[in-house]
């Protein structure tokens, strides 16, 4: 993966800009030694590394304005950072940017329940915010597998997911209000407590902007009551197809699960030697969980067992009390985990229209075949997002170019029958070169002059979303800035 | 009036524009100021492309009248999440609301509340640029976040970034079975703490609404299975017991219909839509306004969503002034106050005179601004859509 030349003028900058920065930060928030800057030099995506410039991590919101009014002024290019788990190198540096982290910034401001939000800083993890409600039986629905380390300010960047979004939806839809500091170190709050901000839906626009049009450092989350209870059915059966066909016929019926997870028989296997689950043998198995009192949960998973039931499954397992519950779905969260033990792989993240499911599963096996890489498949099957992962071995010499290519392949066939490359982890570096095939030259316009309008000399994480030389001329004018 | 029947002619009209459009579905929603411009139908890019209910996604021509999207949905038990208002009643037009015009006013009813609003559901548009291109955002599949999302910047953007083409939608199945519980002669204050406590509450309430004052009503909506909606209405019922005996009953399709559409108020000449921090309620509308305005009432989304409105003799009492003079005296308070607690008011229904007296949609602060007038530079520079509608 390709990264623009670091600019000279920046590098020759270094003494001066971290001079500058301490002026207006404590000095232990501003990291500039060579040992130190390494720790930011890769997010998830580890295959990528570059250390920063240098980093700064501030404490509040006017500490942010500042470090960005001076990098507006010295025309340095900033990339956000939450907590580094993007897995698409959204958080990625240039040996010429500013890492502007946000750890540092992780109060809750307000919790209330009457009108059911949470105001939190923005390098709060995901998990922590649901920490915070809990006890009073509030919970915030977005979450990540990652929820135990991601920052909400990643969240929000990426727009992230979670096994629960089928009924709760992504981040977008449980985001209310947000402070962000524009790249010129304006300050500005947008939506609030209220359901619906007013004007332009600006909360929708920076929701899954990469950290390209400002730095968010707080956010009103919608929360919601617990649930009474929650608990899932297991369902194997013998090929692809008929679990394709089920997801189908379940969701057609008018129930709706709070999540619909799928598995592949490569990762059950790997997951039955980790995690002993205890998971049938078969082809595909779908774990579909439903919520409610106790004889809500009955008649929804009656229903789902009867739909199931037709299509002739391996095993049928309804789960009857927690601790079942809890080995149902053992291996499902131990699955990425199982797979990073045994091998290297790459995570995808396409989204295709549920109906293609099958055939897109056996052009991922007929791939795996041509590029002879193991592939396993485990993804949201009720929202069609896939999560193929490539198997490959990083010492190997080209096994990551190899894999990249597989990667890339998968992609367009998921745009091909009508998807998209990315459905929760985003494009970062990742898939910025393959946005052209999902988009047409003027789509990408459209959303690079959204940009140029938040940030008119490109110095937010510009590297990023686009393919590089489509953003050349933009980015090549960081003067304009100052 | 241009009248373009395929996407192809939508954009080659608006390439060889010389003016301004004033854009149009089905012409049931003149929110804003009236447009001075030649009018726009997109009545004729009309028709379901694509609907897939195992996979719950509809896409459709901007100008495909609201009741062949309901028909098509209702046919296999579904329906679009978040409740779209019909404005007919209220502002006394006719004519056939689009799904294009739900988009661009971003139209959400009662249950926006648990299933999101218009711009939650929406998940591609393809719309025409300023200049004349055709440009697609978003897609038919339900998680995407490939590249910016242009999807929720249209909607609710009134028409004045773009034409809308076409759009897609995610959907829900219909619930099997409503009811609804419902609590009487509340103050405003309580009516709003019942509401927070059956929304706080694991019962999955779709549905807050209230009308308060003389005889007030609070009305809870529960919608699932038939055993599941009778389960969660007897335990909402014991939730609630501090506010006094509740009454259940088992209901049917339309019981929400007039809520959503704000049908009271069909008679009042001028109608706001407040958006608002439910616990705010009070101080609105008992500290901020009675002491000098005359109107009423309704309250959705637990008070999150308040309905204020007036007839001339309610707006004309205000002072010696005429009814023009004494709504604008009520939206300068309004405004005035949501910008210092926090919400939005935007005048939904009013005189051509008023409107061009105040705005219509509630004054943003200056980077907002700033970034508003940059974004339609970029996606209108030759100020061709609907000019002047938000600003
Ligand atoms: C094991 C594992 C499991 C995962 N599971 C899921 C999953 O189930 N669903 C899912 O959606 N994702 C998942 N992810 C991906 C990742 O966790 C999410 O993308 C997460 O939201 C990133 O958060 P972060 O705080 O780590 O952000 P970072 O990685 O630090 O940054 C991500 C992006 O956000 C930008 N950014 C950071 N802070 C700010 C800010 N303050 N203002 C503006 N922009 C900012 C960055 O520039 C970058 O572009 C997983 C990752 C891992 C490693």
């Amino acid at each position: 993966m390709e990264m623009p030349t670091p600019d000279p003028r920046i590098l020759a900058l270094k003494s001066r800009l971290v001079q500058r920065l301490r002026e207006v930060l404590p000095h232990d928030a501003v990291i500039d030694d060579e040992t130190e800057t390494r720790v930011y030099e890769c997010d998830a995506l580890t295959a990528y590394r570059c250390p920063p410039l240098c980093a700064v991590l501030p404490a509040s919101t006017e500490e942010v304005s500042a470090v960005l009014k001076i990098c507006h002024q010295e025309g340095v290019p900033v990339v956000p950072r939450g907590s580094g788990t993007s897995l698409a190198g959204g958080a990625l540096p240039t040996a010429d940017c500013v890492i502007l982290g946000v750890a540092r910034l992780c109060d809750v401001l307000e919790t209330d329940y009457d009108n059911r939000f949470i105001k939190v800083q923005t390098g709060r993890t995901n998990l922590s915010v649901t920490g915070a409600v809990e006890s009073d039986g509030f919970f915030y629905a977005p979450d990540p597998s990652s929820q135990l380390a991601c920052a909400i300010a990643g969240n929000i960047a990426m727009n992230s997911g979670g096994a629960h979004c089928l009924k709760y939806g992504v981040t977008t839809n449980n985001l209310l209000g947000v402070k962000m500091v524009m790249m010129d170190g304006t300050v500005v709050d947008i939506g609030g407590a209220h359901m619906d901000a007013g004007g332009y839906d600006w909360l929708g626009l920076i929701c899954g902007s990469e950290g390209q049009l400002g730095v968010v450092t707080e956010a009103t989350l919608r929360i919601l009551p617990k649930p009474e209870g929650a608990r899932p059915v297991l369902i194997g059966y013998k090929s692809a197809e008929i679990a394709g066909a089920c997801v189908s016929d379940i969701i057609k019926a008018g129930v709706l699960p709070v999540a619909i997870e799928y598995m592949d028989r490569k990762v059950l296997e790997v997951v039955e030697r980790h995690a002993k689950a205890g998971y049938p043998d078969c082809e595909a198995l779908l774990i579909v969980e439903v919520e409610g009192s106790p004889a809500e949960i009955d008649e929804q998973l009656g229903l789902i067992k009867q739909i199931a039931a037709k299509h002739d499954p391996v095993e049928l397992r309804e789960a009857k009390d927690a601790a079942e519950a809890g080995r149902i779905w053992l291996g499902r969260k131990s699955a990425f985990g199982a797979m990073g033990q045994i091998n290297d792989y790459m995570c995808l993240d396409g989204t295709i229209p549920v109906s293609s499911l099958p055939h897109v599963l056996r052009r991922i096996g007929e791939l795996s075949t041509e590029f002879g890489l193991e592939v396993g498949n485990v993804f949201h099957a009720g929202d069609g997002n896939m999560h193929p992962l490539i198997l490959f071995d990083a010492n190997k010499p080209g096994d990551l170019e190899l894999c990249e290519e597989m990667g890339a392949e998968i992609l367009k066939l998921c745009v091909e029958v009508g998807g998209c490359l990315t459905g929760e982890h985003g494009v970062g570096i990742e898939k910025r070169d393959l946005m052209n095939v999902q988009f047409a030259p003027q789509d990408l316009e459209a959303q690079m002059r959204v940009k140029d309008v938040f940030d008119p000399a490109w110095l937010l994480n510009p590297a990023k979303v686009f393919p590089l030389a489509d953003t050349a001329a933009r980015r090549a004018q960081p003067e304009a800035a100052a | 009036m241009i009248e373009p029947t395929t996407e192809r002619e939508l954009a080659d009209a608006v390439a060889g524009a010389s003016g301004p459009f004033a854009i149009q579905g089905g012409g049931t929603r003149g929110i804003g100021v009236p447009v001075a411009g030649e009018r726009l139908s997109l009545a004729k890019l009309s028709g379901i492309s694509l609907y897939e209910p195992g996979a719950l996604t509809i896409v459709a021509g901007a100008g495909t009248p609201m009741s062949e999207i309901e028909a098509a949905l209702r046919s296999e038990g579904q329906m679009l999440p978040f409740e779209p208002m019909d404005h007919r009643d209220l502002l006394g037009t006719d004519g056939t609301p689009t799904i294009g015009g739900v988009v661009a006013t971003n139209a959400s009813g009662p249950r926006r509340l648990r299933a999101g609003a218009c711009r939650d559901s929406l998940i591609g548009v393809r719309y025409i640029n300023g200049h004349g291109a055709a440009v697609k955002n978003g897609g038919r599949v339900m998680k995407n976040v490939t590249g910016y999302d242009l999807v929720k910047l249209m909607a609710g953007s009134y028409g004045t970034l773009g034409v809308l083409s076409e759009v897609s939608f995610k959907l829900l199945p219909k619930p099997d079975a409503s009811g609804e519980v419902t609590l009487r002669d509340l103050s405003l204050a309580d009516g709003i703490s019942a509401m927070a406590a059956a929304l706080g509450s694991p019962y999955e309430v779709s549905g807050a609404a209230m009308m308060p004052g003389e005889g007030s009503v609070v009305r809870l909506r529960l919608e699932g299975f038939e055993n599941s909606v009778g389960y969660r209405g007897a335990e909402l019922i014991k939730t609630l017991k501090k506010f006094g005996p509740a009454e259940m009953t088992m209901g049917g399709d339309d019981d929400w219909r007039a809520i959503r559409d704000v049908s009271v108020f069909a008679n009042k000449s001028t109608v706001w839509k407040v958006s608002i921090k439910a616990s705010d309620v009070p101080a609105l509308l008992e500290s901020a306004l009675a002491p000098s305005h005359a109107y009423d009432a309704m309250l959705d989304w637990g008070g999150g969503l308040v309905w204020i409105g007036a007839d001339d003799s309610q707006l004309a009492a205000h002072s010696a002034a005429d009814a023009v003079a004494g709504a604008q005296a009520l939206h300068t308070d309004l405004q005035t106050h949501l910008a210092r607690i926090g919400g939005h008011a935007t005048l939904v229904k009013g005189s051509d005179d008023l409107k061009v007296r105040v705005p219509v949609f509630q004054p943003e602060v200056a980077p907002l601004v700033a970034l508003a007038t940059g974004l339609r530079a970029q996606f209108d520079p030759r100020g061709l859509f609907n000019p002047g509608v938000m600003g």
